[in-house]
């Protein structure tokens, strides 16, 4: 993996030789500049710009339609904006491919459940371990003792993984026999699998009973414990007030509010947002 | 414990073949068993793993055999370098093709290696200066190994030459057994499985189909390389759509992404035509091989050693 | 000049054939995501049962193209309700597979039913062909042309101006909503499909006489299909109908400049050219990413 580089005062260039968009120092973190994306005459995102620093769990929130796992894909590398930058560990990485955006330790879940699902829950995070391996070709053809350990390693780490969000005693099961809750552990599961600096979640409780939820909000934090900085996206707004240290709040493509979670839960223009009225907050 | 006993008589069996398979030409029927073992292994590393389907297989099966037989013909080159040449070429060809695939996916890239494959099979009959048209080239070598003060070894004779293909079966066997129980066996699945989500995770999508592309295009050029080697004979025949559909019904028949299914599918699809052959002609044999196909998709669709495994589970041991 | 003129001349009375194998397949594959693999199959059984209803049932030419068509059209039908519906919770894996099987095995069949020996059709049109100033053209392919061009009309009116037409497309676009309102989503599969191998029979039936019949002839139609539905864009049917006049032009171009034993190499080199500068078609409008 490389490494994250220095820090970068105002315009002078990161190793990689782009300046970060507005060259404020952000060794390791991400920052969103002025980020639009249309589709033909709709903007789903009209030019959002924040930065999130390393530590916390901070919540990317609106109403259905605001933008959010679009800001998501694009950060990722999974869709290209028509205009604007994203920088992560000192880097820009505006189209790049999402395996390189990976590799710097910016790692995504998806919105819709996504497992690997004719493999077992095992096989499912030893492959979401992909990056802490080096066996290539040549070593699998012919280097078997190397293979051996890095396989012996790869499973500790995938044991690790499976114990620390609960999941040790369905190792064996195929993915796509578990239950949607359990699935969605999974996925996280291989998320964390490919040791993210930054997590990125996209709504990890969406369609989970209460109890489910709990759980979840628990490991989250578990999750910003262990070191990981963790930006969510999500609908459940007890969920993302217990948990978040700051909230960011979209709506039609641009970014209407950013603070603590108390602040912007009062601010007028959010509620106006969500309820569709200007009526004051109770 | 008991695969490993069933692996060793299995290959005591298989090793001893000639000593009692009298008949030349059941022989004759083993020997193209295991060459469509290697093709039926090479489809089902794009085809079993990374789950892109490519019918263009003949084609590196085609450029293979050629490339063998026209420099240890035109260039009178070592045979032992023509099958070099079988395996780099094709190689080469397979590189392209996952290189132009890129985001290529699904149908798609079934078309282009249909038409990647139908454009190789044109210039095969067309161009003949180089490839002799459709009149082929006669007079192939048989592969021959000369140790110092030893006799020269030939593999011209059909028992020489079954053990010359059973080594090659079993090594492709191994090179893909060892491959699929690794990291990049991990990646090529993950690719069938969930290609975004394998993104996310940092393994990159078009390396990995390139690689597959040009493993499996390697393996099968090795198979015509063998061809040549075997039949001593080469034309554009080697390009018929049959071997791909032959093929492919091994893989799916005998069980996609298992290594002991492509090769039960290839002895079962060469032994079984043999054995039909005596009750009705290669038409019905052909008509027989598509409705087996849809049966096997409709009733065993994940092949036979997968449902067989089934049938007798062992452990589950993950893999 | 002349020479130009009397290959775009033949380009585009071939190319009108190629809209019609073109347009049956954008619509099974564009608006069921099914890869019709068998699609050249129905082509040879439309020229074959024109065949048969002119030999053996010596029926007037005129209505064994119909006939034929109708054939077709029945076939697909029943391979549809058979084949496709138990898989329509399959992947597009399987289902792909299963119509590559159905090409071998229709395939197969033809060449046991009919042999292997190319046959030629006999058509009541003189074979001396008329002159329009510098180009000259045979009485049958004119026909060809005029019942291409009114089978394409005819299918366009059928998508856009009747009932059936309008719950197609509102089955593809959206299918729940469809069925809500009432549309039958089984049959609407199976009419498409049917429809769809009707095109390509009748585009068989057509063509059977201009070249000789022979049982893998649908290999070679199938492969044209395929380019003119990668030129005009999935699903897209003025896209189809355009794509199959250009890839008739771009042929005749190339076989009468470059050499007529490539003449096939034309629809591949199209095929690999367009997967991969523009998959989604010439006509595509301004992509949406993701």
């Amino acid at each position: 993996m490389s490494d994250p580089g220095l820090p970068t005062p105002s315009g002078l260039p990161t190793p990689s030789g782009l300046p970060t968009p507005s060259g404020l120092p952000t060794p390791s973190g991400l920052e969103v500049r002025d980020l639009a994306m249309r589709f033909g005459g709709v903007a789903a995102l009209a030019g959002v710009s924040f930065t999130v620093s390393p530590g916390g769990v901070t919540s990317l929130i609106g109403p259905n339609g605001a933008g959010k796992t679009t800001a998501f894909n694009v950060i990722t590398g999974f869709q290209a904006p028509t205009a604007g930058q994203v920088a992560y560990a000192g880097r820009t990485i505006t189209r790049w491919r999402p395996c390189h955006i990976a590799g710097l330790g910016l790692v995504r879940t998806f919105q819709k459940t996504s497992v690997f699902p004719g493999l077992t829950v095992l096989d499912n995070v030893l492959t979401g371990l992909h990056l802490r391996g080096g066996v290539g070709v040549g070593a699998a053809l012919i280097r078997r003792r190397q293979v051996a350990a890095e396989e012996g390693r790869l499973r500790e780490a995938a044991r690790a993984v499976l114990d620390f969000v609960g999941l040790a005693a369905r190792r064996d099961e195929i993915a796509s026999d578990l239950s949607y809750g359990e699935q969605r552990l999974v996925e996280l599961a291989v998320g964390l699998a490919a040791k993210p600096r930054m997590l990125l979640l996209d709504e990890p409780a969406s369609g989970m009973t209460p109890a489910e939820k709990a759980t979840t909000a628990a490991l989250v934090r578990r999750i910003c414990d262990s070191g990981v900085t963790v930006l969510l996206v999500e609908h459940d707004m007890r969920m993302v007030m217990g948990i978040s240290d700051r909230v960011l709040v979209l709506n039609h493509g641009r970014l209407i509010a950013d603070g603590a979670p108390a602040e912007v839960r009062r601010d007028p223009e959010v509620i106006r947002a969500y309820l569709g009225t200007a009526h004051a907050a109770a | 414990m008991r695969a490993r006993a069933a692996t060793a008589v299995l290959l005591v069996v298989a090793a001893s073949a000639p000593l009692w398979v009298w008949n030349p030409y059941h022989l004759h029927t083993l020997i193209m068993a295991g060459i469509f073992a290697v093709l039926a292994l090479s489809l089902n590393l794009l085809l079993g793993y990374t789950g892109q389907l490519s019918l263009g297989h003949a084609a590196f099966f085609g450029i293979g055999a050629y490339a063998s037989a026209l420099l240890s013909v035109k260039l009178e080159w070592s045979p032992w370098l023509g099958m070099l040449a079988a395996v780099v070429l094709p190689g080469l060809a397979g590189w392209g093709i996952g290189r132009l695939a890129l985001k290529l996916r699904g149908a798609y890239f079934v078309l282009l290696t249909i038409s990647f494959a139908g454009v190789v099979s044109l210039v095969s009959v067309n161009w003949m200066d180089l490839t002799n048209g459709p009149l082929g080239i006669p007079g192939v070598p048989a592969l021959a190994v000369a140790l110092p003060g030893l006799p020269e070894l030939s593999f011209r004779g059909k028992g020489a030459f079954y053990y010359l293909v059973l080594a090659a079966v079993i090594a492709a066997y191994v090179l893909c057994r060892r491959l699929v129980a690794s990291r990049v066996g991990r990646a090529l699945v993950a690719l069938r499985e969930n290609e975004a989500l394998a993104e996310s995770v940092g393994i990159d999508g078009t390396h990995y189909l390139v690689l597959a592309a040009m493993l499996s295009a390697m393996m099968a050029g090795a198979a015509g390389g063998l061809y040549a080697h075997y039949t001593r004979f080469v034309s554009p025949e080697v390009f018929l759509f049959t071997y791909t559909v032959t093929m492919v019904i091994m893989v799916v028949a005998g069980g996609k992404g298992t290594l002991a299914g492509p090769v039960l599918g290839a002895v079962l699809f060469t032994v079984l035509p043999e054995a039909l052959r005596a009750l009705a002609s290669w038409q019905w044999q052909m008509l027989l091989y598509g409705v087996l196909l849809i049966a096997a998709l409709f009733f065993m669709p994940r092949g036979i050693v997968p449902a067989l495994a089934a049938r007798f589970p062992r452990a589950p041991v993950s893999s | 000049m002349d020479q130009l003129l009397q290959h775009l001349l033949n380009g585009l009375l071939l190319g009108s054939t190629y809209s019609l194998l073109g347009i049956g397949l954008t619509l099974v594959f564009g608006l069921m995501n099914v890869v019709n693999f068998a699609h050249g199959e129905f082509y040879t059984l439309g020229a074959y049962g024109a065949f048969a209803a002119l030999v053996a049932a010596s029926l007037n030419f005129f209505l064994a193209i119909p006939v034929a068509i109708l054939a077709g059209a029945l076939i697909g039908a029943a391979c549809e309700r058979l084949l496709l519906r138990p898989l329509r919770a399959a992947s597009i894996d399987t289902t792909m597979l299963v119509m590559i099987g159905l090409w071998i095995t229709l395939q197969n069949a033809e060449l046991l039913a009919w042999g292997g020996v190319a046959k030629s059709v006999p058509t009541p049109f003189p074979t001396e062909p008329v002159a329009w100033g510098p180009v000259s053209v045979s009485r049958l392919r004119i026909f060809v042309f005029v019942m291409s061009a009114l089978l394409i009309l005819g299918a366009h009116l059928v998508l856009t101006r009747t009932r059936l037409g309008r719950a197609m497309r509102a089955t593809f676009q959206d299918r729940e909503t469809a069925a809500l309102m009432g549309v039958s989503i089984e049959r609407i599969h199976t009419v498409t499909f049917a429809l769809g191998a009707g095109l390509a029979a009748a585009a068989g039936a057509l063509l059977g006489p201009v070249f000789l019949l022979y049982p893998s002839m649908g290999d070679l139609a199938a492969q044209k299909a395929f380019c003119v539905v990668i030129l005009g864009g999935l699903g897209n049917f003025v896209g189809a109908a355009v794509g199959g006049l250009l890839l008739g032009i771009a042929e005749e171009l190339g076989a009468g400049y470059v050499s007529s034993g490539y003449r096939d190499a034309v629809g591949f080199v199209i095929i690999v050219l367009m997967l991969l500068v523009r998959p989604s078609g010439l006509f595509a409008r301004a992509e949406r990413v993701g």
